[in-house]
């Protein structure tokens, strides 16, 4: 998966969640400051990027924009490819 | 499969509330962010009132409400995660104070699935040569809370509700289908009130914290919004019935947007998902049978109508029993 693709996996879920427009999240992002989400919205983000890219996200330490987000998938995916 | 009827229901309260804005006093918090993260407006708190207090006065008004005598009773069950006492158990205090001398009786503790396990242990004792049974979910929270610890006591509440059950042959009213699931290793992610091993011959270095609410608040959530939903639909397929089939979901009564959640899982209206945690908080094995009986009572659950009921919280347990009411 190109990280294009997850982007948009993962812009459509936090744009499902928040009910933001799609063209407020972007890469740069910041997912509590930006989109006013609380740690609930934050919880079901989560949630749903761990069930549509079948991953583990233990922590969301260190996780603040979307490319953190993106970043974190990217990398749970090549380990678990690897 | 025989029929079992849930004659009547009723539940108690203690009177004191408790707004969002008067738990400013104990902690850092605000009515705003308690509200749209819960959906919890106030809870019952008691001012004294144990659990087998709540559980009496609730079976008092069931029995009041039905042509049944005490005596008529084949045996109580209180599911309760904060019992008065280890010995006595609720119900036995319960059976004392009511005068039903021919019930036996026993306190069953599923945390807040409580009372759908109770359901299940009542529904098989009701299969078998019992006839007739109270089961009432009761809690005292209060006594579980750290008060001056934000992120669990905005959540929860005291109360007891209940139902009278009958074997009923003669009767459509049914239990259809029931789904029981516990992850004891996700265990740790909830507790409440550890009970130290003080004696001559031990210190106990435990945390004396360890008698109050810690909760991992995001496996818990992912737990309710991934578990419930796979429970319903288990329950629904061991029942041979489809989600739209359910007219009404009576969920245990945690967190709105857990509930929010779950309907969205299941593709279903929220309308379905009735509530009351605004007026009650969370009250672990007494919140289901509290809205089960609200929502009788007002007229909104009806008899003929398929209800699911689900319960979810400490052990981790959840379960869903899904009745013809």
């Amino acid at each position: 998966m190109t990280k294009d693709e997850i982007f948009s996996k993962v812009q459509a879920i936090i744009v499902d969640q928040t009910g933001e427009d799609a063209e407020k999240v972007t890469l740069t992002t910041n997912i509590k400051q930006d989109l006013d989400a609380d740690s609930l919205d934050i919880f079901e983000v989560i949630n749903e990027i761990e069930d549509e890219f079948d991953i583990k996200i233990e922590t969301e330490d260190g996780i603040e924009t979307v490319a953190d987000l993106v970043g974190f998938v990217e990398k749970q995916l090549a380990k678990e490819q690897g | 499969m025989t029929s079992i009827r849930i004659v009547q229901s009723a539940h108690e309260v203690p009177e004191k509330i408790i707004q969002n804005d008067d738990l400013t006093a104990y902690m850092d918090t605000s009515d705003e962010w308690i509200r749209t993260r819960t959906g919890i407006l106030q809870r019952h708190v008691s001012t004294g009132q144990t659990t087998a207090d709540l559980s009496t006065s609730v079976a008092k008004k069931i029995l009041a409400q039905s042509d049944w005598q005490a005596e008529d009773l084949d045996f109580i069950i209180v599911a309760t995660m904060s019992p008065d006492y280890m010995t006595p158990a609720t119900a036995a205090i319960v059976q004392s104070r009511i005068g039903a001398k021919n019930a036996f009786a026993f306190d069953l503790n599923a945390a807040c699935s409580g009372f759908i396990y109770g359901l299940r242990v009542a529904g098989d004792l009701l299969h078998g040569n019992c006839r007739k049974g109270l089961l009432i979910g009761s809690e005292v929270l209060s006594k579980l809370v750290d008060w001056h610890e934000r992120s669990t006591a905005v959540l929860f509440g005291d109360g007891a509700g209940g139902v009278l059950l009958e074997h009923a042959p003669d009767s459509d009213s049914e239990f259809i289908a029931s789904d029981l699931k516990t992850i004891g290793e996700l265990g740790d992610r909830l507790t409440a009130g550890y009970q130290p091993v003080n004696s001559p011959f031990t210190n106990d270095p435990a945390d004396p914290h360890k008698r109050y609410f810690e909760m991992d608040g995001r496996a818990v959530y992912k737990f309710a919004t991934h578990d419930v939903p796979d429970s319903i639909e288990r329950a629904l397929k061991q029942a041979r019935l489809l989600v739209n089939d359910v007219d009404y979901f009576v969920l245990h009564q945690a967190n709105q947007r857990i509930i929010n959640q779950i309907a969205k899982r299941l593709g279903q209206p929220t309308d379905k998902f009735l509530s009351n945690v605004a007026n009650y908080g969370n009250t672990s094995a007494a919140s289901v049978p509290m809205l089960l009986d609200e929502a009788i009572q007002a007229g909104t659950i009806k008899r003929g109508q398929t209800i699911a009921l689900s319960g979810f919280g400490g052990g981790l347990t959840v379960g869903t029993q899904i009745i013809k009411f």
